[in-house]
């Protein structure tokens, strides 16, 4: 699945994972089977954008737009990359 | 990022972040290894479905996000879908613990729809159940068809297997079987010695020779099957020099409820002398969680003794499990007798030299049942 990661992948919360903002954590979360993490902000910034529909480049764009950065492609596919081990993140075709 | 550690903040503790339901202790098993308290048949009558309901909505209200939902076998409740779906609709991640007992496909659609996340099939066996199941072909091919079943509706197969003297030597079949099934994780867990387990404890407790084969046949299967079906192995942890960190801490992350609405921060807890454990029929789950004495009582340090009040590791193991010092020490305070620190740690060594040496198994084994056994408790 790794090999299959572009610029116009589609990523979406993996099956079996939910992202949610939590209140009482002040943060948004990733939930799985009887564990959770918590996310730092550039983390969440990254997962709630992926939808399954916006392709990789689209996030970036949006990012780039939405944080007034540039440059920003490296980072989101690293992170991205990261994300696709650990199954939180899939790949839509 | 970072994974699920609270720090305790000084002061005000976090929310009870894991909900643990334990919806009923009606069970169609027997399980000679049943953490269930020993006087089960005793506590009041179960929750109603407006009062389940009531506790999902209060704790979730304080940050409750991981639910757990089991028993006994929950799926005699016939609520479980009611429940489900209001969980779902609070932003609980909702997790099931099953015997499969029960869990026909129309039960397990209207769960699926009611948002449940997660199944884990628990072979809460008894050792005759377990002999059935690796002998006999009708108790197989019913936990394969929930197994697939569980499949068919897209979620993980995961089979949790409580592992005992008795049924240690079996691993290697168990796996077969599990292999067999389709299961993708498969976790092995050593008895704990609490409720009735305890009492059995000396049937149960494997000796080191038989762990040693069972943790081998474990290494075959991961190496020939790697990531299709994952293993995990417990150990029980009376073989280890170090205690495990009870709860993450108790009254820290964790909250169960009884099926009667007592509130306790470990499963076991009931059993802890000098405690009243509120109700969830007399309180509220934040006054219960915050200032009720019951949960504030080992939370944090200032309980400890020594050793523990001195030792740099208080803070990641918390000094281990207050029900195993309770049980062992006769004092829940006390630094839990499996660590190699404590000065009750021969109690711990000694039961395990038992084992090896086979001693006290001519004592019947105890069934779970509705008489509570005599000298119990
Ligand atoms: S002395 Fe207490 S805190 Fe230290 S390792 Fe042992 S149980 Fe843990
Ligand atoms: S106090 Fe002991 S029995 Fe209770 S959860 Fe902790 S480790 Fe388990």
């Amino acid at each position: 699945m790794m090999e299959g990661l572009s610029e116009t992948s589609r990523p979406a919360i993996g099956h079996g994972f939910r992202l949610q903002w939590e209140s009482a954590q002040d943060a948004h979360v990733l939930l799985y089977p009887e564990g959770m993490v918590k996310l730092n902000p550039s983390a969440a910034a990254i997962l709630t954008r992926c939808d399954g529909a916006r392709t990789v480049t689209d996030i970036i764009t949006d990012l780039e737009r939405s944080y007034s950065a540039e440059g920003l492609d490296k980072d989101v596919l690293a992170f991205v990359r990261l994300a696709l081990e650990r199954n939180w993140l899939e790949l839509r075709p | 990022m970072s994974t699920v550690t609270r720090e305790a903040l000084p002061g005000r503790p976090g929310p009870p972040l894991w909900l643990l339901l334990e919806l009923t202790y009606r069970c169609p098993l027997h399980c000679v290894f049943c953490y269930n308290p020993t006087d089960f048949s005793h506590v009041g009558a179960e929750l109603d479905t407006a009062e389940w309901l009531r506790v999902l909505r209060e704790a979730r209200a304080l940050g409750a996000v991981q639910l757990g939902l089991s028993g006994g076998e929950p799926l005699v409740r016939d609520d479980l879908a009611i429940i489900v779906a209001e969980a779902h609709r609070l932003g609980f991640y909702t997790n099931l613990t099953t015997s499969g007992i029960g869990l026909t496909e129309q039960r397990l659609a209207a769960l699926r729809d009611a948002g449940l996340d997660h199944i884990q099939l628990s072979f809460q066996d008894s050792t005759r159940q377990m002999n059935d199941f690796l002998s006999s072909t009708r108790t197989f091919e019913l936990k394969s068809k929930v197994a697939a079943l569980i499949k068919k509706y897209r979620y993980p197969m995961v089979l949790n297997v409580v592992i005992h003297r008795l049924n240690i030597d079996h691993v290697e079949d168990i796996l077969a079987m599990a292999e067999r099934m389709g299961a993708e994780y498969v976790e092995l867990a050593n008895t704990q010695y609490y409720g009735w387990a305890w009492l059995n404890r000396a049937q149960l407790l494997p000796s080191r020779e038989q762990l040693r084969r069972a943790e081998e046949s474990t290494r075959r299967f991961r190496e020939r099957l790697g990531s299709r079906m994952r293993i995990f192995f417990v150990v029980p942890d009376y073989f280890e020099t170090r205690p495990k960190p009870c709860m993450k801490g108790l009254g820290r992350i964790f909250l169960a409820i009884s099926p009667d609405g007592v509130a306790l921060p470990c499963h076991a807890a009931r059993m802890l002398p000098g405690l009243a454990f509120p109700s969830v029929r007399e309180a509220s789950i934040g006054s219960i969680w915050y200032d009720s004495p019951a949960f504030n009582r080992y939370r944090g340090e200032g309980w400890m003794k020594e050793p523990c009040r001195s030792c740099p590791e208080r803070s990641a193991d918390f000094g281990g499990c207050r029900c195993q010092a309770y049980l062992l020490t006769g004092a829940a305070a006390n630094a839990d007798p499996v660590c190699n620190l404590s000065p009750h740690r021969h109690l711990v060594t000694r039961i395990v030299a038992q084992a090896e040496a086979g001693e006290n198994r001519e004592q019947a084994l105890i069934f779970r049942d509705h008489r509570a056994p005599p000298g119990a408790g």
